[in-house]
């Protein structure tokens, strides 16, 4: 392949995924509107059952639905609120969406950044011990230890986590950590059992010279699409954490809204989840492509 | 098969029969109150003490392990169904509706699961009855849990669609149903049954975090997750250790689980 192509390759890639992230979040919007308007309950408003106001109000009140409940002009109206940013109100907490999701994003992120942080260098560091030590202790110990993390429910680890007064970041790392851990771990022993890397180790070079050049350019491309998926399984985690370590998150809001069956609350912070999900997996992605298209 | 995975398969051949014979084995009805013992410790009535609504502990873990264990199976028997249908059928016919598939599948895999069950959750009644909760639980569970199978199915099923030996049943006239009862099912088969055996410890472990969230089985019925709802007291959990047992039953079952699945189709 020309060299000068590659760029040019990666753009034409690069922006099939933004397409296609664009026509997901409108495809994400449209779905999320119609799991809104065919809930049990919508458009019946608590004025409604209020003695004080008369039957004529009440009529009034409905008529106004009535306007607004053509299906065509209640997607339209949707979509253009969104596209001015405006993501409808919580019913149970009585404040805008964007307002709440606005002051809880920063709070997830924060965690889930640095609860990956811990769990990607925890589980490195120790699957790269475990490689260059070769011992059955080292290994079988590692091997139950996850074993053991594997089999909790972060719910549990996250009331650990309470008792332990750690931080809500360590939970989180701690309920990754065990499935980072068993893929780096088969991926690196996978690599390092590749003939090259026993050809460079025949001919007597270091270990730090053959995992840069010789594992670390092959291993690179699927480590990088673990890390995409590796958000997703922290913001999964991070519900019952949050909820449980009273973190004010993303995952707390997640689960304080399903608790009152707060439709229009879970499914917009869902669909703001699912594009950050998606940007992350397809920058993920778009960084394996570039470094396995530099490794050849 | 090794020595720990045939340790791993007692284990768990114990735990199944315990949980067949709750029936017998039961001192009391998991919601029977004995109101003059409340919190009470082990003794020779209650082996497992009684919780703070004077229940008798042990009888609730044996039923509890009976709605855990046997509808983690039966969530993880409909998402494999679903999985086996929609990849085969995808893998078999290619085109554009394995893109379409493949593409459904990326998106939900790239969603957290749990956000997903929460929107669901969301949108039926909280104020169910037990055992409607816990149909809903499982339900939504099986229906939404058939994702990562998928892709492991269609992989094979393209692979046994390019196959030479597919390509002479056709040429002998074989007709599509014989060819996919007779060629395709038998060699699809141990995956389906891996699938299966892989989604079980997985929505055992929703199950709990679901329902100590108070989101999945109700009140009264226990199941493992209900029954470590209390930890979260943790001043009586360290003077009555007794109640981390159903978090110990929960972990030996699914560290068992994970032992006897051969350690290549966890990888996958």
């Amino acid at each position: 392949m020309i060299n000068h192509e590659k760029p040019a390759i990666l753009f034409r890639h690069a922006l099939r995924r933004f397409s296609l992230l664009l026509c997901l979040g409108i495809g994400g919007a449209l779905f999320s509107a119609t799991l809104v308007r065919f809930a049990p309950g919508y458009g019946v408003q608590e004025r409604e059952l209020d003695p004080r106001w008369s039957p004529q109000s009440i009529e009034a009140l409905r008529q106004k639905q009535m306007l607004q409940g053509g299906l065509v002009s209640y997607y339209l109206h949707y979509l253009s609120a969104l596209a001015h940013g405006d993501l409808g109100e919580s019913e149970s907490l009585k404040r805008p969406v964007r307002e709440l999701l606005r002051q809880r994003l920063p709070v997830t992120g924060n965690s889930v950044i640095r609860g990956l942080g811990v769990a990607w260098l925890a589980a490195t560091l120790l699957a790269s011990l475990g490689i260059a030590s070769r011992g059955w202790f080292f290994e079988a110990s590692t091997t139950a230890f996850n074993s053991l993390l594997l089999s909790l429910p972060s719910a549990v680890v996250a009331m650990l986590a309470v008792q332990l007064r750690a931080p809500v970041f360590f939970a989180i790392a701690l309920a990754v950590f065990p499935r980072l851990y068993s893929y780096i771990r088969n991926l690196l022993v996978r690599s390092y059992d590749q003939p090259h890397v026993l050809a460079a180790r025949a001919r007597g070079l270091g270990g730090s010279a053959i995992f840069l050049r010789h594992v670390l350019p092959s291993a690179a491309p699927p480590l990088l699409a673990l890390l995409g998926v590796s958000f997703a399984i922290s913001f999964g985690a991070a519900i019952p954490i949050e909820a449980l370590c009273d973190s004010p998150g993303l995952g707390q809001l997640a689960w304080q809204a399903a608790l009152s069956r707060d439709l229009p609350l879970i499914v917009n912070v869902t669909l703001v989840v699912a594009l950050v999900m998606l940007a992350a997996n397809s920058l993920a992605e778009l960084a394996g492509r570039t470094f396995s298209g530099e490794a050849q | 098969m090794k020595p720990l995975q045939k340790v791993a398969v007692s284990i768990l051949c114990a735990i199944f029969v315990s949980m067949a014979l709750a029936t017998f084995l039961l001192p009391a009805h998991y919601a029977r109150q004995y109101r003059d013992i409340p919190n009470a410790a082990p003794s020779t009535t209650h082996p497992l003490g009684t919780d703070a609504l004077c229940r008798d502990s042990l009888s609730r873990l044996l039923y509890g392990t009976r709605v855990s264990l046997l509808l983690a199976p039966a969530a993880a028997l409909l998402s494999t169904l679903i999985a086996a249908f929609l990849g085969s059928v995808a893998g078999l016919l290619g085109g554009p509706f394995e893109r379409i598939v493949l593409a459904a599948t990326d998106l939900s895999l790239a969603l957290p699961w749990l956000f997903l069950l929460l929107v669901v959750r969301a949108m039926l009644p909280l104020d169910v009855p037990p055992l409607v909760s816990v149909v809903i639980a499982f339900l939504m569970m099986g229906l939404l849990g058939w994702q990562a199978s998928v892709r492991v199915i269609c992989a094979a099923a393209r692979g046994v669609r390019d196959s030479d030996f597919l390509l002479l049943a056709r040429s002998t006239g074989c007709r599509p149903a014989r060819l996919v009862w007779r060629h395709v099912a038998p060699n699809l088969r141990p995956l389906f049954y891996a699938q299966f055996f892989i989604s079980i410890p997985l929505f055992i472990l929703t199950e709990a975090n679901l329902s100590i969230l108070g989101l999945g089985v109700m009140e009264p019925m226990p199941s493992w997750g209900n029954l470590m709802r209390g930890f979260e007291d943790f001043s009586t959990l360290s003077a009555n250790p007794w109640r981390l047992v159903p978090l110990v039953l929960l972990v030996i079952v699914v560290m068992c689980f994970q032992l006897v699945l051969p350690q290549q189709e966890v990888t996958q």
